[in-house]
């Protein structure tokens, strides 16, 4: 296929992104691509950087002229910078630390626990070809399954607590990774693994050499996804089960009506998703770096 | 990969379907004489199935909930691609709303569950009104950047023949930002599931995940169990949907795509 001139004319940003969706999600109909953009810096024109921090600060006057000039009711939408304030008073007195804390702890361990098990899986299953066909309806089925509907069946087995929410986030994070993990692994050059095979290289080193290296941005694509995820999936347990986190201050906040808190902590919540959405992109970019898909991201 | 053989194929089809049908055979006879109680056997939930959801709770529950998820859906669906085209257009206005948008998507959905209460209170327009909110911003992204990544040459032809806006928009920018639109109409299926379930499991007194949230709490480990087989289906009946609707409308897209590699 012809390289499409579009990338010649866009920015640099959502080209790559672009050019790493397509790498990564070719065989699924671009299911990556919904959740490609991370929060990478552009680059441009001097004006084209400023235009950002004008929209930033668009959005900014908006949310603190609405309520100031009394078109909602100020105890359900209080000015944004009231918001910022509470969010800086938590930050000041350390009480943000904690929840921040624990949230964080949730999610890194449903992660980790999800690439722990879907990683060796999806190698497994992606390179033999009975093993893929016999689980391929379970996983299909189990993949939509929408993971908060397990919510009552993680607080019988785990209750409350931080199992609960690590249960949920890695039971929703491992599906995109086994997934990718799988298609990435069926979409080695057949050359590459034929020629490795009539060199009769071992297979250990096949898979260190030939299997991983190509399967790599698929699985990049997975686990930065299932970051999302396993966020989501962890607030929500602390939301609904009133596990200890940020979602839980969130709702004691609305309960205590502490508004301008409730509002601080969405905020904090927002700026996680965004920042590890962008560290797992920045990592995705330095860890294929030599890969054609991310190359003319190097400069 | 190397390319299966025949009888491999055969083989794999068979187990396609024979590996499903002994992984729930064989939950049935381990959970058949199941004492446990988080675990009850698996003839007792398809039996409380039938009971609770073949039409008995229907009307009170599947109904409203999935009238919400769809209004949700498809308001936040039309919404984001108007917005999206006319955003992505402009690459002023897109540059400038990256950052916010950026951002919104950001915030993991169930968080603004307590500003909706706060804001709309507990009815279903608080309820449909989060689910647009949430599934606005993968379409909006998507739609923008499909725009913006229109093939310059064809935009420019158009632009040569003097093909008239309303054309141009219908014939060459909708189709080429379709395929994306629908990627991110996907991601947003998905989380509009999410927040319905979550939405009634906190503030709600009918709906599925309340049902399923309210069966655990009284200990109704059977019913429980079956409402989640019910969120189940659900999610893969939706998912299916909406892989059937998008590979009609892309045919043409795969054709070309397929045609060209």
């Amino acid at each position: 296929m012809p390289r499409p001139p579009s990338r010649l004319a866009t920015t640099p940003g959502t080209t790559e992104d672009r050019a790493a969706a397509r790498a990564a999600g070719r065989d699924r109909g671009g299911r990556a691509a919904g959740r490609d953009r991370g929060g990478r810096a552009r680059s441009g024109t001097a004006q084209g950087r400023w235009l950002p921090v004008g929209g930033v600060a668009v959005a900014l006057a908006i949310f603190e002229l609405v309520p100031r000039a009394g078109l909602v009711d100020d105890r359900f939408l209080p000015p944004v910078s009231s918001m910022l304030v509470a969010l800086l008073g938590m930050v000041s007195d350390g009480s943000l630390r904690l929840p921040v804390g624990q949230t964080l702890l949730g999610w890194a361990l449903g992660l980790g626990l999800a690439v722990l098990v879907a990683l060796p899986l999806g190698i497994l299953i992606g390179s033999v070809f009975l093993l893929f066909r016999a689980t391929r309806s379970i996983v299909e089925f189990l993949r939509p399954v929408p993971s908060v509907a397990l919510i009552p069946l993680a607080v019988l087995v785990f209750g409350v607590g931080l199992e609960s929410k690590v249960f949920l986030a890695a039971w929703a994070a491992t599906w995109p990774i086994l997934l990718q993990t799988l298609y990435g692994v069926r979409d080695v050059d057949p050359v590459a693994t034929e020629t490795a095979r009539s060199f009769k290289v071992p297979a250990r080193t096949r898979l260190c050499r030939v299997i991983l290296p190509s399967a790599l941005p698929y699985v990049a694509t997975g686990v930065r996804i299932s970051a999302a995820v396993a966020l989501i999936l962890v607030v929500t347990a602390e939301l609904v089960l009133g596990a200890p986190g940020l979602g839980q201050q969130i709702n004691i906040a609305r309960q205590s009506a502490a508004v301008e808190t409730m509002y601080g902590l969405i905020i904090v919540t927002g700026l996680i998703g965004w920042g590890l959405n962008a560290a797992m992109a920045r990592v995705e970019a330095r860890l294929l770096a030599w890969h054609p898909s991310h190359r003319e991201q190097a400069r | 990969m190397t390319a299966p053989t025949r009888s491999a194929r055969a083989t794999g089809l068979g187990l396609e379907i024979t590996v499903p049908v002994a992984v729930l055979v064989l939950w049935g006879l381990a959970s058949a004489d199941s004492d446990s109680f988080y675990f009850p056997p698996l003839v007792d939930i398809v039996r409380a199935f039938g009971d609770i959801w073949l039409f008995d709770r229907v009307g009170s529950d599947v109904v409203p909930s999935l009238s919400r998820l769809f209004a949700g859906y498809s308001l936040a669906v039309v919404a984001a691609v108007v917005i999206g085209l006319a955003l992505g257009s402009s690459d002023t206005a897109r540059k400038m709303c990256d950052p916010v948008v950026q951002f919104l998507r950001a915030i993991p959905p169930p968080v603004l569950l307590p500003a909706g209460i706060l804001v709309l209170g507990v009815g279903s327009g608080m309820k449909v009104a989060l689910i647009a909110f949430v599934c606005f911003w993968p379409v909006l992204l998507n739609t923008i950047d499909g725009v913006a990544g229109v093939d310059p040459t064809l935009r420019e032809t158009a632009r040569s023949f003097r093909i008239p806006p309303g054309e141009r928009l219908r014939r060459i920018v909708l189709p080429s930002a379709a395929p994306q639109i629908f990627a991110g109409a996907r991601v947003s299926l998905s989380i509009a599931v999410i927040m319905m379930v979550v939405s009634e499991m906190v503030a709600s007194t009918d709906g599925i995940g309340y049902f399923v949230l309210q069966s655990q709490r009284t200990y109704a480990i059977t019913d429980m169990w079956s409402g989640i087989f019910l969120l189940a289906l659900l999610g893969y009946v939706l998912n299916a949907l909406f892989l059937l609707v998008e590979r009609r409308v892309l045919r043409w897209h795969r054709g070309a795509r397929a045609g060209s590699a």
